[in-house]
């Protein structure tokens, strides 16, 4: 939980709520963009950012990115948060 | 340096490597006489020890392992009262995964779970505030739990819940910061540093100007890391050079990804739901003055302590560490893991005693899981 994980933003989902569709390492999920959407919303789609617990906190360029992600698959933190975000969508159906 | 060749870019580790021990041999730093430096955050211990970088630098180098692990840091007392809300059959308690496993002094959540309580592991607060949506008739409470890093986001999820006017959502608030715990180590007379490796998502919101006092007050230096084990070896250079001039500075190695002045949308978020508290209980160090955070009296609907009457509002009780448990030690730098009677014992990841065996990123379970043979050298 303490490590962010790199994704890259697909689409704004929820303008109001500041919510978009990230993809992290294969795997799609909701995410908030309020800490990096400085300007309007739709200037973050494509752009790469940490995302930590659900929180896209820090804007990165892409070589960064596949470089904090081979750093966190070497630690089992990739695999780690994968898990938790399958976890948490269970979650929201009562099944975890 | 049989694990040179894991790193992405063997030879610039190789390049670093030797400017280490020539910095070292200019300082004159033995392993009898070795230059203390602690790298605070969890993450970082569990990529020394998964690269070997303890094993790769010289021997005048000693690392201690600081206390940035929150799972590792948070009190049974906590522990229990997170037990006592989840047990209420109101509500749904929602956790990251990571404290499911922290003994309490009557049982984990994950016994609690297996008995009954409804406890769901989440991913972020945000799949808490969509049970709390879709469960109006219970009541959600997310466990938040964490340092800077994650403090954002609890923070943006209340707001949330207060623009949307949700009633039944809920944090119990345990977050802590960084800089306290630092400053009380500073002043431990019994504690030897040199220098800082900084956490690098920590600074990635708050900048890294937070740590000042340690280079102006205390005389040391620290230098905010990145996670690859390149960022940690160039940071630990970094600290060795300042050691070496004389001098004490906060410095930036991972500005790829840390503005110096953090990120101005959290510390607005954070400024504006929660404020300090008093003083706050660590595992192992004890009460630290300022080092939590409480939920502002303008969010009090959304404070689990307020609602529903537990932990630092009402009662306080201290509970002392399960027998034969050495994590207070281990996270002063007063004793090694392997030194603990309990460990790879009593204590294993498994079925850990101390917590500091429970989360990845804490000292015993890096040794554990990385240690090997080490574990089995004589304590030192």
């Amino acid at each position: 939980m303490c490590l962010g994980i790199p994704g890259q933003i697909i689409e704004i989902t929820d303008e109001a709520r500041m919510m978009a569709m990230a993809e992290v390492s294969g795997v799609k999920r909701e995410v908030n963009v309020s800490c990096i959407a400085t300007g309007p919303i739709g200037d973050v789609v494509g752009k790469w950012a940490l995302i930590h617990v659900g929180f896209a906190m820090s804007e990165i360029d892409e070589d960064e990115a596949a470089k904090t992600l081979e750093a966190l698959r070497g630690l089992g933190e990739a695999e780690e948060t994968l898990e938790a975000m399958a976890a948490g969508d269970a979650a929201l159906e009562g099944r975890a | 340096m049989k694990y040179a060749e894991e790193f992405r870019d063997p030879i610039a580790a190789r390049a670093v490597l030797d400017k280490i021990q020539q910095v070292v041999d200019q300082i004159g730093a033995t392993a009898e006489k070795p230059v203390h430096i602690m790298e605070i955050c969890g993450g970082h211990t569990h990529a020394i020890f998964r690269y070997g970088l303890d094993k790769l630098t010289p021997a005048g180098i000693e690392f201690i392992h600081g206390p940035g692990c929150p799972v590792c840091v948070l009190p049974m007392s906590r522990v229990d009262e997170c037990v006592e809300l989840a047990e209420r059959p109101e509500v749904i308690f929602t956790t990251f995964g990571d404290a499911m496993r922290v003994p309490g002094t009557r049982k984990s959540l994950l016994q609690a779970k297996a008995e009954g309580a409804d406890i769901r592991m989440v991913y972020s607060p945000l799949d808490a505030l969509e049970i709390a949506r879709r469960n109006p008739d219970r009541e959600v409470v997310f466990f938040g739990l964490g340092f800077e890093t994650t403090t954002p986001s609890t923070a943006l999820s209340i707001q949330q819940a207060a623009r949307e006017g949700l009633e039944n959502f809920t944090v119990f608030c345990n977050h802590i910061t960084v800089p306290p715990p630092i400053k009380a180590l500073l002043d431990d007379p019994h504690m030897v540093l040199d220098g800082f490796v900084g956490p690098g998502h920590v600074s990635m919101v708050i900048g890294i100007h937070p740590y000042d006092f340690i280079a102006e007050d205390y005389g040391k230096p620290l230098v905010v890391a990145g996670f690859e084990p390149l960022d940690l070896l160039q940071s630990v250079l970094m600290v060795l050079e300042q050691i070496r001039d004389g001098r004490a500075e906060i410095e930036n190695q991972y500005s790829r990804v840390v503005p110096d002045d953090g990120n101005p949308v959290s510390i607005a978020a954070i400024a504006d739901v929660y404020e300090e508290r008093p003083t706050f209980e660590w595992r192992g160090l004890g009460e630290i003055d300022a080092s939590g955070l409480r939920i502002r009296d303008t969010y009090a609907a959304f404070d689990a302590e307020v609602k529903f009457g537990i932990g630092y509002g009402a009662d306080r009780r201290i509970v002392a560490e399960p027998e034969g448990c050495s994590c207070g030690a281990v996270m002063t730098g007063r004793m090694k893991p392997v030194q603990c009677e309990q460990f790879g014992k009593g204590c294993t990841p498994e079925m850990p005693l101390g917590a500091l065996m429970v989360s990845s990123e804490g000292a015993c379970a890096a040794y554990y899981q990385y240690g090997g043979a080490r574990a089995a050298e004589p304590a030192e």
